[in-house]
């Protein structure tokens, strides 16, 4: 029966969601109303459950700034969105890969940082990475790591490897993520290759060595992987970091380990998209998110990792000692942050569906 | 003339809504992602056998659902037709009344139901017996199936069957054929319309699902339907979803010329 009343909650909470988002909506038509000189206005495209409501609301509040707020599922989606035109939004809030990919298709803006100056609160290593070489086009806002969550309970050995998704001790008890991208740069990491590769050889054996774990998978999932680990369906699963504090703070038996061959390292950052209609109202936004206090309220309703360490030093010890949220350099030391793949990703997509259709 | 003007509305729908949209596919299949020019390499690639193999999955899958749903829902069809009118509303009723709730809903609950220390075995431990593990294998997925569009099989049988001649089953008990005879020779032979469109009705939406493989199949077994929705929405090549799509028309579309060759005998054209 907990199971149910887990899922129940869980649809409670979406249930939640859409009422806020709907009432947030009404709240935010409502303001808009009744001004009457011309309304500052701002659209925002980002994840879905990836920011606390409530900052929204006091944005609005403090700068007067209409936020028309809509959000996606995947990089994908937003990409395929953004691309076609048509969506006027201003400030958008994607992946590493997936800005390197904006940038390169001219569909992103130079940011004016005199504009930004909260900018200068974001740690010097957050910066200027490789998908924004020369930190001319994004703020950081959020990051983290996938790694491995496991059930103590079931799981007494260290995990320490991505080698425990191969045991056959725990057969039936795996979940893995239905993603291409991570599934098969876990894999890579773990045969010691870059999780970047466009190498063929190395793509296949990545791909032979998903087809032997296959027998051993209870499922290929993305989102239910939360609830299935909180109910105590599997003992293994291969989750992001984020999703597993939030599993940990449901399910005290739950742990999160980062291998030691290293991982996926990813970072969310704001950008503003080309030919934005409310380019100083983007970055007043972008300063703001980036401001200490309402990052740290962020941090806090979100749960994934802040890139400004005022704000990061501000958290609870028990959340701050977490590896899930804030993993120390030394298991950092093998990871890597995903390139955009536009030319080899059909290999991928290709090595996938071999490891989908295998009996 | 005044019934043809009122026509056009139903032509501009179908126009912009399944003239356009397939033209788009079409065009899309035939033509390379980045030159737009034309090409025949969507449809080569997505005739590789790996495609073939998750085409032919697919299909075997919706057949299977398909003949269960037949073997469920004919007898439950004539149950409803020859119960008494009180009771037949009741139990179309109860038919219709899930289909109210969410498809997504009810999948969702299967996956909650069937899982490692879900409902269906608490039940089962209950009663002694051994747990199943069916979750994330074939068999769930044909129950998700079977149990989503079991009703798209007994409502058209049952609709035919309403409408039959009674005289015609007299008749055939005058002349001395006992219950089984007559129902091999009269009942079942004027429910085929009936039971076409129920086949149809179940294959079709069964041959295209990935939502029901994605939540009880845990993404084991890729579907067409699944690869079709990775291709639009993660890998953003449509030329090559548009490729796989157009060969599972193709495909549909062949196996229903088939079904339609042994409708002939009856009304015909109930879905060509």
């Amino acid at each position: 029966m907990w199971e149910v009343m887990n899922e129940m909650k869980g649809m409670k909470k979406a249930f939640f969601m859409v009422l806020l988002c709907g009432v947030l909506a009404a709240l935010l038509a409502g303001c808009g109303g009744g001004q009457k000189t011309a309304k500052r206005e701002l659209k925002v495209y980002n994840w879905g459950d990836y920011i606390d409501p409530e900052i929204l609301k006091s944005f609005e509040k403090e700068t007067g700034i209409h936020v028309v707020y809509d959000t996606f599922a995947t990089n994908e989606d937003m990409y395929v969105k953004v691309k076609a035109g048509g969506s006027d939004y201003d400030v958008v809030i994607p992946s590493d890969y997936m800005i390197s990919r904006m940038i390169r298709d001219g569909l992103v803006e130079k940011l004016d940082f005199s504009k930004i100056p909260n900018y200068a609160k974001i740690d010097a290593k957050y910066k200027n990475l490789d998908f924004d070489p020369k930190g001319e086009y994004s703020v950081p806002y959020m990051w983290g790591t996938v790694g491995i969550a496991y059930n103590t309970k079931m799981v007494t050995e260290p995990v320490d490897s991505w080698g425990i998704l191969w045991d056959k001790k725990y057969e039936k008890q795996i979940f893995m993520l239905d993603s291409p991208r991570d599934s098969i740069g876990i894999t890579l990491k773990y045969l010691g290759y870059s999780l970047n590769t466009g190498n063929e050889e190395e793509l296949a054996a990545a791909g032979k060595k998903l087809v032997e774990q296959k027998p051993l998978v209870l499922a290929y999932l993305v989102d239910e992987a939360k609830d299935k680990m909180i109910a105590g369906e599997g003992a293994l699963a291969v989750v992001w970091s984020g999703d597993a504090m939030f599993m940990i703070e449901k399910n005290k038996d739950l742990a999160y380990a980062i291998p030691k061959e290293g991982t996926n390292l990813w970072f969310d950052a704001m950008v503003i998209l080309k030919g934005a209609k409310h380019r100083a109202e983007a970055e007043e936004f972008i300063n703001y998110m980036t401001r200490p206090d309402i990052a740290l309220k962020n941090v806090e309703y979100i749960g994934y990792a802040s890139p400004i360490p005022e704000v990061a030093a501000k958290l609870p010890e028990d959340v701050r000692k977490n590896i899930a949220a804030y993993p120390d350099d030394a298991l950092l030391k093998d990871a890597e942050v995903f390139n955009d793949l536009t030319e080899n990703m059909p290999k991928y997509d290709k090595v996938w569906t071999e490891v989908k259709v295998s009996k | 003339m005044g019934r043809r003007l009122y026509a056009y509305p139903y032509h501009l729908w179908t126009f912009l809504f399944t003239v356009v949209p397939l033209a788009l596919i079409v065009y899309f299949a035939f033509t390379a992602r980045d030159t737009a020019a034309f090409t025949l390499d969507n449809l080569r690639q997505a005739a590789q056998p790996v495609y073939l193999g998750v085409l032919w999955h697919s299909v075997w899958l919706a057949g299977v659902s398909t003949f269960l749903c037949l073997l469920i829902g004919y007898p439950m069809a004539m149950i409803l037709a020859k119960s008494r009118v009180r009771y037949r509303r009741m139990l179309t009723m109860l038919i219709v009344v899930p289909m109210w709730m969410n498809f997504l809903l009810r999948t969702y609950a299967w996956m909650t139901l069937l899982e490692k220390n879900g409902a269906v075995n608490a039940f089962l431990g209950f009663l002694g017996l051994p747990a199943l593990h069916i979750l994330y294998t074939d068999y769930a997925v044909l129950l998700g199936m079977v149990y989503n569009f079991l009703p798209f099989m007994i409502l058209p049988i049952y609709s035919v069957l309403m409408k039959m001649d009674k005289s015609l089953l007299e008749a055939a008990e005058d002349l001395g054929a006992d219950a089984w005879t007559s129902f091999r020779r009269v009942t079942f032979p004027l429910s085929l319309p009936g039971v076409y469109a129920g086949t149809i009705m179940v294959f079709m939406p069964a041959v295209t699902t990935f939502v029901i493989s994605r939540l009880l199949g845990g993404g084991q077994y890729m579907l067409a339907g699944n690869v079709i929705e990775q291709q639009f929405l993660a890998i953003g090549n449509w030329n090559f979803g548009s490729a796989l799509s157009v060969l599972m028309m193709i495909l549909i579309f062949l196996s229903m010329i088939g079904l339609s060759r042994y409708d002939k005998d009856s009304d015909g054209g109930l879905f060509l």
